[in-house]
C-alpha cells in the first residue's frame, strides 16, 4: 500500500538536543494510524515539524510523494492535510456555525456552506448550539467543535493531537466513534495520543516513538504485547492500560 | 445574485442592528441629516461637517483593532501624512480647475500607500499583538516630531512652506470643475454634503466587507490567528488588507480636514492627537460599525463642549471616560445599551431577543 505521509532520516536538534533523531516513518493511505510514546519522545516535535512550525535540521517530510519541507503551513494544508490542535484551537467569540463558515467558505458557496455547517453539526453533536458563542461550550464540545472544523476541509489526512486531552471517560469514547467514522468514510487519519484506551478504541496500527526515533510498530494488540514498550512507556514491566 | 441577495450583502454576524426597523433608523437619520443643513447656522453645519471629518479614521481603526484585533496609533500618522500631502500638493498646483480634487486623489494614494507599506513590513516580519501598538505609535512620534522642526525657510517643497510647529496655513479648499466649467467649491454646506455622502458610502460599504467572506476571516485572525492559519488561510493577507484600508480611511479623514480647516500642524500627530482615535472608538464599541460611528460622534461633540470650557479639563474628562468606559463596559457602551435593551426586552416578554447571540461575549471583552 502507497504511503501517504513518510519521513526519511528526519532529524530535529535544538542546540545540543536531537528530539528527533534520523526517523523514518510512514502512514498508510486509508489507515487509521496512532502516534504514541512516553513524555519526551518527540510526539510534539514530530507534530510541529509536519505542520510547518518547526524546520527540521536534516531529512524530509513527504505527503503523497511531495516534499512538504519547504511549505508554509498554509501550503501544507492545500494539499490536504487538515490538523486539530491538542489545546481546542476554536473561535471562542463567534457563534459556534461560524466558527464552521469560516473553516468552509473558502470552498463552498454560501447556500452549501449552510448545509455543510449543518451536516457537520450533527456529525459531532452540536446542533442544538449552533447560535451559541463558541467559548461557552464545554471542554470536549470544544474538542469536537475543532474536529468540525478540521474535517471540513475534506482533507486526505486527518491529523489529531490529543484529541481527547481533558476529556471525561463518555466524551472520549464519543471521540472514538467519531473518528472510527471518518476512518469508514475513507479519511485517512494519524492520531498523537496518550489515552491508551482510546488508542485501544480506534487504532488499526500504532507507532511508537522513543528519543525521537521508532520504538516499534505494530498492531495495538502487537504494540501492547510488546515487553520492551512496556517498559519505556512505565518505566518497569506493568501493563499497557 | 438576485435582488433578495442585497439585504445578506449588509447583515451578517459581524454588525449589529439588521431588521427593518434598524434600517428604517439608519434611513430616518440619513434623512435628518440631510435637511439638517436647511435649519442650521452655517458655523453649526461646518462644525457638524469637521465631526463627520474624524469618523472615517474611527471607522478605519474599529476595523484593524475591533474586528482585526491589532490596536494601532498609527491613524494619525497617516492622517498627517495625507493633510500634509493634500497641503503640498494643493498649494503647488493652486486653486484652479479641478486641481485640489486631484491633490485630494494624491493624497488619498500617498497615505494609502504609506500604510500598506508599514503594514506590509510590521505584518510580514511577524510584528503582532502590543508590539504593533509600539511601532505604529513610534513611528507617529516621529513624523510629528519631524515636522515639528520643519520651521525654516529651507523647509519648503516647491511654494509649499512647510512651516514646522505652526503649521501649513492658507491651503486652498476641495474644490471640482464640471465639464461645463462649473465649478463647486467644497464648502460650508456643499462640503457637508460631501462629508455626508462619503459617509453613508464608507458605512454601507464597510458594512458589506465584515459581514463578506474576509470580514469572517478577519475577525478569526482577531479570535486565534493559528486556527485560521490551519484552515489554509494566509492571516497576514488579511490583516494587511484591513490595515491599509484603515490607513485608507485615516488618509481620507487627514485630507478632508486640511482641505476643511485649509490648514495643518504637526500636533494633529502628537501623543494627545494618537491617543484620541482609540478613545472614540473604545468608547462606542470597536466591535461594531455603527457603535463606532455613533460613539466617535458623541465623543467629538463632547469633547469640543469641553474644549470650549477649557482644553487642559477637556484632556482629563476623556482620559477619566476612557479608565471608566474600561471598567464598566469594556465593549463599548453603545454595545452595552443594546445588550441592556435586549435583557430588558427578553425579561418583559416572551418576544424574541434583540441582538445576535455574540452579543455577550462581545460585551463582556476587555
Amino acid at each position: 500500500m502507497a504511503k501517504l505521509l513518510e519521513t526519511h532520516g528526519l532529524t530535529k536538534r535544538f542546540g545540543g538536543v536531537t528530539v528527533i533523531d534520523d526517523l523514518n516513518f510512514g502512514v498508510d493511505e486509508g489507515t487509521l494510524h496512532c502516534l504514541i510514546g512516553p513524555n519526551g519522545a518527540g510526539k510534539s516535535t514530530l507534530f510541529k515539524l509536519i505542520v510547518g512550525r518547526h524546520s527540521p535540521t536534516a531529512g524530509s517530510i513527504r505527503f503523497r510523494g511531495r516534499e512538504l519541507t519547504h511549505l508554509s503551513t498554509a501550503a501544507r494544508i492545500h494539499a490536504g492535510i487538515s490538523i486539530k490542535m491538542q489545546v481546542p484551537g476554536i473561535f471562542p467569540a463567534l457563534p459556534v456555525a461560524q466558527n464552521l463558515t469560516i473553516a468552509l467558505q473558502h470552498r463552498l458557496g454560501r447556500a452549501e456552506t449552510r448545509r455543510e455547517v449543518e451536516r457537520l453539526l450533527d456529525f459531532v453533536g452540536l446542533a442544538a448550539d449552533a447560535t451559541k458563542p463558541a467559548g461557552q461550550l464545554g471542554h470536549g464540545q470544544k474538542q469536537w467543535l475543532e474536529i468540525a472544523m478540521a474535517i471540513s476541509l475534506r482533507p486526505t489526512l486527518l491529523f489529531l493531537d490529543e484529541p481527547t486531552a481533558g476529556l471525561s471517560p463518555d466524551e472520549t469514547f464519543r471521540t472514538g466513534e467519531m473518528v472510527l467514522a471518518l476512518k469508514r468514510d475513507g479519511m485517512t487519519v494519524l492520531v498523537v495520543e496518550h489515552d491508551m484506551t482510546f488508542v485501544r478504541q480506534i487504532a488499526e496500527s500504532v507507532t511508537v516513538l522513543h528519543f525521537g526515533r521508532v520504538f516499534a510498530e505494530g498492531t495495538i494488540d502487537e504494540i501492547a504485547a510488546n515487553t520492551a514498550v512496556q517498559e519505556i512507556y512505565l518505566g518497569s514491566t506493568g501493563h499497557a492500560h | 445574485m438576485t435582488l433578495r441577495d442585497i439585504p445578506v450583502l449588509f447583515n451578517g454576524p459581524q454588525t449589529l442592528g439588521r431588521g427593518k426597523l434598524f434600517w428604517l433608523g439608519v434611513a430616518a437619520v440619513i434623512v435628518a441629516a440631510a435637511i439638517y443643513p436647511q435649519y442650521a447656522e452655517r458655523f453649526a453645519i461646518s462644525n457638524t461637517a469637521y465631526f463627520g471629518v474624524w469618523v472615517f479614521m474611527a471607522l478605519g481603526l474599529g476595523l484593524i483593532w475591533g474586528y482585526g484585533g491589532m490596536l494601532s496609533f498609527g491613524q494619525t500618522a497617516f492622517f498627517g501624512l495625507a493633510g500634509y500631502a493634500y497641503g503640498v500638493i494643493a498649494i503647488n498646483l493652486g486653486a484652479a480647475h479641478s486641481y485640489p480634487f486631484l491633490a485630494l486623489i494624491c493624497a488619498l494614494a500617498i497615505g494609502t500607500a504609506f500604510a500598506a507599506v508599514l503594514g506590509y513590513f510590521m505584518i510580514y516580519g511577524g510584528i503582532n499583538g502590543v508590539f504593533v501598538g509600539i511601532v505604529t505609535l513610534s513611528v507617529t512620534l516621529a513624523f510629528a516630531t519631524f515636522m515639528n522642526q520643519t520651521a525654516g525657510p529651507q523647509w519648503r517643497i516647491g511654494r509649499a512652506r512647510l512651516n514646522g510647529y505652526n503649521g501649513m496655513t492658507r491651503i486652498p479648499s476641495l474644490s471640482i470643475d464640471w465639464l461645463d466649467g462649473h465649478r463647486i467649491r467644497f464648502e460650508g454646506a456643499t462640503f457637508y454634503y460631501l462629508v455626508l455622502g462619503l459617509l453613508v458610502v464608507t458605512y454601507l460599504a464597510l458594512r458589506v466587507l465584515v459581514n463578506s467572506r474576509f470580514g469572517n476571516v478577519l475577525v478569526g485572525t482577531r479570535e486565534n490567528p493559528e486556527r485560521v492559519e490551519l484552515l489554509g488561510y494566509d492571516v497576514r493577507r488579511y490583516q494587511l488588507g484591513a490595515f491599509t484600508i484603515g490607513g485608507f480611511l485615516a488618509s481620507l479623514s487627514g485630507a478632508l480636514y486640511t482641505a476643511w480647516g485649509n490648514f495643518i500642524v504637526p500636533a494633529s500627530m502628537a501623543l494627545p492627537a494618537a491617543a484620541m482615535p482609540i478613545i472614540w472608538v473604545a468608547v462606542g464599541g470597536r466591535e461594531d460599525l455603527t457603535a463606532t460611528l455613533v460613539g466617535s460622534f458623541v465623543v467629538l461633540y463632547v469633547f469640543q463642549a469641553l474644549t470650549v470650557v477649557s482644553q487642559e479639563y477637556a484632556l482629563v474628562a476623556i482620559g477619566a471616560l476612557l479608565v471608566v468606559t474600561v471598567l464598566i463596559a469594556p465593549g463599548g457602551y453603545v454595545i452595552w445599551a443594546v445588550d441592556m435593551a435586549s435583557r430588558l426586552r427578553r425579561r418583559a416578554g416572551p418576544s424574541p431577543p434583540l441582538s445576535d447571540p455574540a452579543l455577550k461575549a462581545r460585551t463582556q471583552r476587555g
